[in-house]
């Protein structure tokens, strides 16, 4: 239950429910309709969201997460006014910017301005206000120069470029935004996200939904994680994002048999493959920091010298976050009979970034470590969760300080 | 239920969902003009030859029908005085069946055309087809001003019941809006509609005052159906099926087009042509077609406004 109001929510969900009716067989014309009068149509009932509660306060980044078809979306749209619920109430204090889609209403053959005005009106500006912001609209998105052109002839980033800086011109009490930061050039990602963190900063409240945890860890205040129209979880954004990264990868049993394109010339098979928490327990789910072992067993089908075994553990990119290999620490690893089973492990300590990881193995004949008797992917993938996610690869300890008036001596420039 | 919704005090109402209306109007007003705006202005600004366009449908039309019904088969004749300045009656009565068509057929689609708007933002749908008919009524202004320069070029003389042009225009809007509202919410569910408005608009152009003057109508169904003999030389003539024609001929009267653009022919282009009281007998009688146009629009509004919370979720 949301608690008893204040003045500070200005968002209050109250036992939301909204059920989608598909009907079966739909009837599209005015016809069947008049030749089967009595002909009821069956509804398919879709659930998509169950008695949802909670309530955003003055100033909040507030996050809602979930994998596609878990109703976020919906929640959205319920927040908008797009869809009505058909029970529970919704409180919403002030003027809301949607951005549920950019560039809604945008009439590609229209020049800049027109569409400007007119999107700043849907959004609830008078006329007047949104001709007073168009030049600080097409300033942000760097347009100046093509504002005369049709918006047909715009590139589709400058076409975004465009559609956001006009959503966030709006001066919104609260802002919904539905997962458009992924958008336009890394440059421009980087000024929208610059943006939220102001407006998160000048105390705007930001209803934000989003399957990126690393988002949500960076900006968020509090979160919410739905999973099948049910809140899974409300609290802080970094146990949102364990819960997450636990239902959606955790308990799959993504044992996949991968036997398909192995490569190598057979001669050594890995059988399989493992993770292992600090304890020796094998997981799919593993926390940041803890020291953990990869292990992969192998079978050599012939007599060979000195094998070389190497892990790639990939993130979701397919970059080669960690690569360690037997040939780094001991050149010769022994002599291995026709038929024999070894087993091959590599320790190391967890800084991996909060995410999801493939290790790929590889063995290989003595030498450059080319020359492979096997290759081992995507045998299984495991999750690794943590409050962290600021964006890098790896997460290591990093020695900050800052120094107020730095003495001249500790500016050497140059030699 | 106030126990129930005790915690919540101080919260104010609750948002509701997505609505026809909305209570604030001037964002609607705002909403509606600047869509019909933009619109017109690429109709307008769109092509080479803008505006020209926009009036050749009307024209040509005009010329077609001038040709074949004026100069070839002289309707105008034998009318008297009622015939005078029949060009420009006829050229009247076709901007306003063009401006009624452009509104209602318009309207069909534009409520599905703009899914991508309806399922993304939340603005009053009624926006919509208010907006159609609103870029008609700006196509409406300009032709009338083409056809109130044919007429006085023609020979027209200003008349004092020029000012009777808002109230024609008028009426002739809110029926046009009625059908507007109905059409456009029942295609979401029925996609045979338009093919449906296409021929039942055919229908209303032929049984509107544009070709076949009212006249014309009056005399082959008011009495019944006439017959004609001669006997010792003399002619004769009597009636038959009086009931069904004089039925016949109320229904026809009951279409808001017929008084619409005779009131149009009457008080812009020729004083001799019967006015809307004279065709129907009295002006009281003015109440049924009237009533037709306020049937209409409530039926069309409250189709409309029933349909609209549901409208994001069935496109």
């Amino acid at each position: 239950m949301a608690q008893p109001s204040t003045a500070a929510q200005l968002i209050v969900v109250d036992a939301v429910n909204k059920t989608f009716r598909v009907p079966e067989e739909r009837t599209h014309t005015l016809k069947e309709r008049a030749l089967h009068p009595l002909r009821r149509t069956r509804n398919q009932s879709f659930p998509a969201l169950k008695d949802i509660s909670f309530d955003v306060r003055r100033g909040e980044f507030f996050g809602i997460a979930g994998r596609n078809g878990s109703g976020k979306s919906t929640l959205l749209k319920c927040l908008a006014g797009i869809y009505g619920v058909d029970s529970g109430r919704i409180w919403m204090h002030g003027r809301l910017s949607p951005f549920i889609e950019l560039g809604v209403g945008f009439n590609a053959d229209l020049a800049a301005r027109d569409n400007v005005v007119l999107n700043g009106i849907m959004m609830g500006l008078s006329p007047r206000e949104a001709r007073a912001r168009y030049d600080a609209v097409i300033d942000f998105a760097e347009l100046r120069e093509f504002e005369e052109l049709k918006l047909k002839n715009y590139s589709s980033g400058m076409y975004v470029r465009l559609a956001f800086s006009v959503a966030i011109q709006v001066d919104a009490d609260i802002l919904l935004v539905d997962e458009v930061l992924a958008v336009g050039d890394a440059a421009f990602a980087q000024k929208c996200f610059d943006v939220f963190t102001r407006m998160r900063d000048e105390g705007r409240t930001i209803v934000f939904v989003t399957h990126d945890m690393a988002s949500l860890n960076r900006f968020c205040h509090r979160a919410l994680l739905l999973e099948k129209g049910h809140v899974v979880h409300l609290g802080e954004p970094h146990e949102v994002a364990d819960r997450y990264l636990e239902i959606n990868f955790g308990r799959d049993p993504e044992a996949a048999g991968a036997a398909e394109d192995r490569g190598g010339d057979g001669e050594a098979r890995v059988l399989e493959a493992w993770i292992e928490d600090e304890h020796g327990v094998r997981q799919t789910s593993l926390p940041q920091g803890q020291r953990i072992t990869l292990r992969a067993l192998v079978n050599f089908t012939v007599d060979v010298d000195d094998p070389v075994a190497s892990v790639y553990v990939l993130n979701e990119d397919h970059v080669a976050v960690i690569v360690a290999t037997t040939a780094q620490e001991n050149e010769r690893s022994g002599h291995y009979a026709a038929g024999e089973n070894a087993q091959f492990s590599f320790s190391f300590e967890n800084v991996l970034a909060p995410g999801r990881y493939n290790p790929l193995f590889t063995l290989a004949h003595r030498g450059t470590g080319l020359d492979l008797m096997d290759r081992f992917e995507g045998a299984f993938s495991f999750v690794v969760t943590g409050p962290g996610a600021l964006g890098g690869l790896v997460d290591i300890p990093v020695d900050v300080s800052a120094v107020r008036n730095p003495s001249a001596t500790s500016q050497k420039v140059g030699a | 239920m106030s126990s129930e919704a005790a915690p919540y005090d101080g919260l104010g109402r609750p948002i509701k969902g997505p609505r026809a209306l909305t209570d604030d109007w001037s964002r609607f007003w705002h909403l509606t003009y600047n869509i019909a705006r933009n619109e017109f202005k690429l109709r307008f600004f769109g092509s080479a030859l803008g505006y020209v366009w926009q009036l050749m449908r009307p024209l040509l039309l005009f010329g077609v029908l001038y040709v074949f019904f004026v100069l070839i088969f002289k309707v105008d004749k034998g009318k008297g005085a009622a015939g005078h300045f029949y060009g420009a009656q006829l050229l009247g009565s076709i901007v306003l069946f063009t401006f009624f068509s452009e509104a209602t057929a318009g309207a069909v689609r534009s409520v599905v055309d703009r899914e991508n708007l309806v399922r993304k933002i939340q603005f009053p749908r009624m926006v919509i087809p208010m907006s159609i008919v609103l870029v008609a009524l700006f196509n409406l202004s300009l032709n009338l001003v083409v056809v109130m320069l044919f007429a006085v070029i023609a020979g027209v003389q200003p008349m004092l019941t020029w000012l009777e042009l808002p109230l024609i225009v008028g009426v002739l809007t809110v029926f046009a809006t009625g059908i507007a509202m109905l059409l456009s919410a029942l295609f979401v569910s029925f996609r045979d509609i338009q093919p449906i408005w296409d021929v039942f608009s055919q229908v209303l152009f032929y049984a509107s005052p544009v070709i076949i003057p009212v006249e014309t109508v009056k005399e082959k169904l008011a009495y019944g159906k006439l017959h004609v003999y001669v006997s010792n030389g003399v002619v004769h003539h009597y009636y038959t099926d009086v009931l069904l024609y004089h039925v016949l001929y109320r229904i026809y009267l009951l279409n808001p087009l017929v008084v619409v653009f005779q009131q149009f022919r009457h008080a812009m282009i020729n004083h001799a042509v019967l006015n809307a009281g004279q065709v129907l007998g009295s002006w009281l009688a003015l109440l049924e077609p009237l009533g037709v146009v306020v049937g209409v629009f409530a039926l069309g509004f409250w189709v409309f406004n029933r349909s609209a919370p549901l409208v994001a979720e069935n496109l």
